[in-house]
């Protein structure tokens, strides 16, 4: 199943669910814009923003945005002090928009 | 994202249409976009569908936006079972399209031939709207057989798709022309028909033609309006 059906699914299943989206970047980024990934209240998650590098840290953003209900824009790249915990590898930089499913 | 946006826009992907979502990066609000012309961001959104790349852009009062547009992945429906079938399906479905093979030839258009296909022994014209022919499909006449690929071009053409190729040499080409005239299609729909099919690179093989067939597909994907 692609992510946002899977999102549906996981919504209508009685999970709390956010979806976080690529919506700018630059460099050599991996994952091009409009890519998904879902994320439950327990930290599951389908699909990928980036090559790997940063998934760690939008799960744990989602787990706050799944809280709060209030919507993130995250950025990450190799100019981010964020860079030397999950930066990316490969130079590029990301912004993430994460966002409940309500 | 409110669950009643996301059920429409599945629902709209599901139906194989173009959709756009809208986002406010600052307070999250959001519209489902499925006929550009009647939204405020009309001409950004259709560049954004054109290139089929989602992108940021600026509302009239100035607040950033991100589109995301969502395009139907694309699909290949090649008439004729025939050997340069059997290589492009597999490169073509490893390159994300949905593939379907049409020949009412049963000979041809056997499941040993064609493992893992949509396969299909029928015929394809007008009134075969369960192929599902649309502008997000690409068509190959590849049966060498008029009486086949006639109608089955008649079809592609009437349903737009991004890309309508037919085997066949420069005579043959001549030849089907002006059959197809006679059948009634227009100068403007016989002028996108590729033919000979594929990109002149010296294809020898049935495998080497399917390259050629998908690069040229390929092409008018990733630079519609362009003629390699």
């Amino acid at each position: 199943m692609d992510i946002l059906s899977t999102a549906e699914a996981w919504m209508r299943e009685g999970r709390s669910v956010a979806i976080a989206t690529v919506v700018e970047t630059w460099g050599s980024a991996p994952r091009p814009a409009g890519s998904h990934v879902v994320i439950d209240a327990d930290g599951a998650f389908e699909g990928s923003v980036s090559g790997g590098c940063v998934e760690g840290a939008v799960v744990g953003e989602a787990a706050e945005v799944i809280a709060s209900g209030e919507p993130r824009l995250l950025e990450f790249g190799v100019a981010d002090e964020t860079a030397w915990r999950v930066g990316l590898s490969c130079g590029g930089r990301i912004k993430v928009f994460v966002e409940k499913l309500a | 994202m409110r669950l009643d946006l996301l059920s429409r826009l599945n629902a709209a992907r599901a139906a194989r249409q173009a959709a756009t979502v809208v986002t406010d990066l600052r307070t999250g609000d959001q519209r489902l976009v499925l006929d550009p012309s009647a939204d405020p961001l009309a001409q950004a959104i259709g560049r954004a569908l054109v290139s089929g790349k989602s992108c940021m852009a600026k509302e009239s009062s100035g607040e950033d936006v991100f589109l995301n547009v969502h395009l139907p992945s694309p699909r290949l429906v090649i008439v004729g079972a025939v050997h340069v079938s059997q290589t492009l399906a597999p490169i073509a479905t490893s390159l994300g399209y949905e593939v379907t093979i049409v020949d009412p030839r049963t000979a041809f258009a056997s499941p040993e031939r064609f493992p893992d296909v949509d396969l299909r022994a029928e015929w394809l014209d007008l009134a075969s709207p369960s192929v599902g022919l649309d502008a997000f499909t690409a068509f190959a006449a590849l049966t060498h057989d008029p009486k086949i690929d006639d109608p089955a071009l008649i079809a592609a053409l009437a349903a737009g798709c991004f890309y309508v190729g037919a085997l066949g040499s420069r005579k043959t080409h001549a030849a089907r022309r002006e059959r197809l005239i006679a059948a009634g299609v227009d100068e403007g729909a016989l002028g996108r028909i590729r033919a000979p099919i594929g990109l002149p690179i010296g294809a020898a093989s049935p495998a080497e033609i399917a390259v050629a067939i998908i690069a040229e597909i390929t092409a008018a994907l990733r630079r519609p309006g362009e003629r390699l």
